[in-house]
């Protein structure tokens, strides 16, 4: 049976004000978390095309018990099996650690065909999981997809469209792959009443690296220190004229002075 | 061990944002008593690679394989991660477009080394690359560290100045074979589609972005048109003949904020904010825009905010140097013609 795989996570809602306390700790106070903007649309995508291959959707996390909501939430919009993997002492910040974790649970459940990324998480924002997870599982990589034009899971191909900085790709790969999807290739639901009563009862299994036979490596990355940007003092001048074209000749010339033009 | 660096190009030409990573390889390679390593790889290497060399790269390597066409991820990663298994480099530079991330992340796992994406700063402390880089959109700066032999690195656009082409220069070159790339790859490319004519938003000096506001064209719709759908005519309509004369005239690239583009006024390769493009550009002029936290984190790193809104009172003023209140269909054409009379 066809099994389309998504992994998500929470990240702290994109109005909260972040900053690092005292302790050198990033912090966003008691401000809720929500699912990683950009997967609202690989959940979207998953969801849809597992019902296209008449088959299994599954979303997983890895990381801490933070990342529940997420998984709730997409089980809200439908996705049908959640799965966390948490290991203790792993650092799950550096990509590598977690793209060998990623590796195991997928060689683990066996029978994925695709897996769905949403193109970045808002906070860390790195935007290399996919790519490394895909190298570490040897399977084709599509980042940047606008566009599905048929997933054939019983032929084993995938045709899609892909967004790149100088114009429109369409590829043609074998399956299984992993892709990463851009805003606007679809129009991610909205969890019903139903679905998030059904979520909130879920009981969603946690794995660690020995359930799934793995040895993790060595993080390859250190994150060193957090800080604060430094504060940005800008004063505002609106711009004064008797009317519009005085005052856009008076801009005109202040950036001609600010040296940008 | 050399500091290497990726100069993508496109169509036989390299990306202006490759110069500017390999100004931030020679800052890593000097304080690593090292040199620089231009990677050209594709079409049109042999003068790209006298370019990188007047742009300062000590050596460089070419590769023009056929499997190089298409700018298939698979290929390339197969030829970088042989060339760092190989020479060992002590860091791998690209500037952090779509495909460099796609690359510098995928050799990066195939020699378990660590990967620092998207960096604004980097130094050499100690013998280890630091590299700072925003978090949280921007909310945050951290500082991170690889701890593997070959350090990777993206590095922002506009985020490091490229240096001053030399008139000639005399690099080292080589050219070398790419036994490490399948002869059968895994994707096929049926079509490619260019996006003709238009300046790229993250490698703009100017930006000229358009928010909600631009629905209040006072021009008429068609007169078949009404409510929705014409408000979204009048919107692109301003895009087309209010907004891109001034950019334009101005050599601009054009914005714009997730109301507009999920109002169907303009197509999302145009969004600017936590889930568009991040931009810093010089000079970034927002017109009819609120200023919401979203669109800020895509654009609070530009030198100089010029907003453009009928409310004195919206966000995006106190983040501005300048401010205009006022009916961008009044101000922005005001500023065009302002313009044309200064230029002459
Ligand atoms: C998870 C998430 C991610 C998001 N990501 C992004 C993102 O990447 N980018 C982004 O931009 N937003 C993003 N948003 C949306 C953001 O919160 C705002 O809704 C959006 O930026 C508002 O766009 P706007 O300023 O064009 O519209 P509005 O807030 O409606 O502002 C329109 C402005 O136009 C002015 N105006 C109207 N008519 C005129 C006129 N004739 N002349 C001059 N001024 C006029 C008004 O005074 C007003 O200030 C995101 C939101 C969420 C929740
Ligand atoms: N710890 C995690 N668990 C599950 N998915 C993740 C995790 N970290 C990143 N991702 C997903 O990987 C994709 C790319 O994120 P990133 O590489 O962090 O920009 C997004 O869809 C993220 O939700």
């Amino acid at each position: 049976m066809t099994h389309v795989l998504t992994f998500t996570r929470s990240t702290p809602d994109t109005a909260a004000k972040v900053w690092v306390d005292d302790e050198g700790a990033v912090t966003w106070g008691e401000v809720a978390t929500v699912v990683n903007p950009w997967d609202e649309y690989s959940l979207e995508e998953t969801i849809v095309q597992a019902a296209h291959g008449g088959g299994e959707s599954t979303v997983v996390a890895i990381g801490s018990a933070l990342h529940n909501d997420a998984l709730k939430h997409s089980l809200a919009m439908g996705i049908k099996n959640a799965l966390r993997l948490e290991e203790a002492g792993a650092d799950c910040n550096d990509s590598l650690v977690w793209s060998a974790l990623a590796a195991g649970a997928i060689r683990k459940l066996g029978d994925v065909d695709l897996i769905i990324f949403g193109k970045e998480s808002v906070d860390v924002g790195t935007d290399q999981h996919s790519y490394q997870l895909a190298r570490r599982l040897g399977w084709t990589m599509l980042g940047y997809v606008s566009r599905i034009i048929d997933a054939d899971f019983a032929a084993g191909k995938i045709q899609a469209e892909r967004m790149l900085e100088q114009g429109k790709q369409t590829v043609t790969a074998a399956l299984p792959a992993v892709i990463s999807v851009m805003k606007g290739i679809n129009e991610p639901r909205y969890p019903n009443f139903l679905g998030i009563r059904k979520a909130a009862k879920a009981q969603i299994p946690v794995w660690s690296a020995a359930d799934i036979e793995v040895e993790l490596p060595k993080a390859a990355t250190t994150a060193l220190r957090f800080m604060n940007p430094p504060a940005r003092a800008v004063s505002t001048e609106i711009i004064a004229g008797a009317d519009v074209k005085e005052k856009a000749v008076t801009l005109v010339e202040r950036l001609f002075e600010e040296k940008v033009l | 061990m050399s500091v290497f660096v990726w100069i993508e190009t496109f169509a036989g030409d390299a990306l202006p944002s490759s110069w500017e990573a390999l100004g931030a390889a020679q800052t890593i390679a000097d304080g690593l008593n090292t040199d620089t390593t231009a990677l050209v790889f594709g079409e049109n290497s042999d003068e790209i690679a006298d370019d990188a060399g007047r742009f300062g790269a000590q050596r460089v390597i070419v590769c023009a394989d056929d499997r190089l066409q298409d700018h298939r991820l698979e290929s390339y990663t197969a030829l970088l991660s042989q060339l760092v298994e190989e020479r060992a480099p002590s860091a791998v530079i690209a500037a952090a477009t779509n495909r460099a991330r796609e690359l510098l992340a995928s050799a990066a796992a195939d020699s378990e080394s660590g990967l620092i994406s998207d960096v604004i700063d980097l130094r050499v402390e100690d013998g280890f690359i630091i590299g700072t880089r925003p978090a949280y959109a921007g909310k945050v700066l951290m500082e991170m560290t690889a701890n593997t032999a070959t350090s990777f690195v993206t590095v922002r656009g506009r985020a490091f100045p490229a240096p001053t082409p030399a008139a000639d220069s005399a690099p080292e070159i080589e050219a070398v074979g790419a036994d490490a790339i399948p002869s059968e790859l895994g994707v096929r490319v049926d079509e490619f589609v260019p996006e003709t004519g238009q300046v790229n938003l993250t490698d703009a000096a100017i930006i000229v972005s358009g928010g909600r506001g631009m629905a209040n064209n006072p021009c008429a719709a068609p007169a078949d048109m009404s409510g929705n759908e014409a408000n979204i005519w009048k919107a692109k309509h301003g895009f087309a003949n209010t907004l891109r004369p001034l950019a334009e005239a101005l050599g601009a690239a054009i914005g714009a904020s997730r109301a507009a583009v999920d109002a169907g006024y303009i197509a999302y390769e145009h969004q600017v904010g936590q889930t568009g493009k991040v931009v810093n550009p010089d000079l970034y002029i927002a017109c009819g825009i609120s200023g919401a936290i979203q669109h800020q984190a895509g654009m609070r790193g530009s030198k100089i905010i010029v907003a453009i809104n009928k409310d004195a009172e919206a966000p995006i003023f106190k983040l501005s140097r300048y401010g205009i209140v006022g009916d961008l269909y009044e101000v922005v054409p005001a500023l065009r013609e302002a313009l044309e009379e200064k230029l002459g």
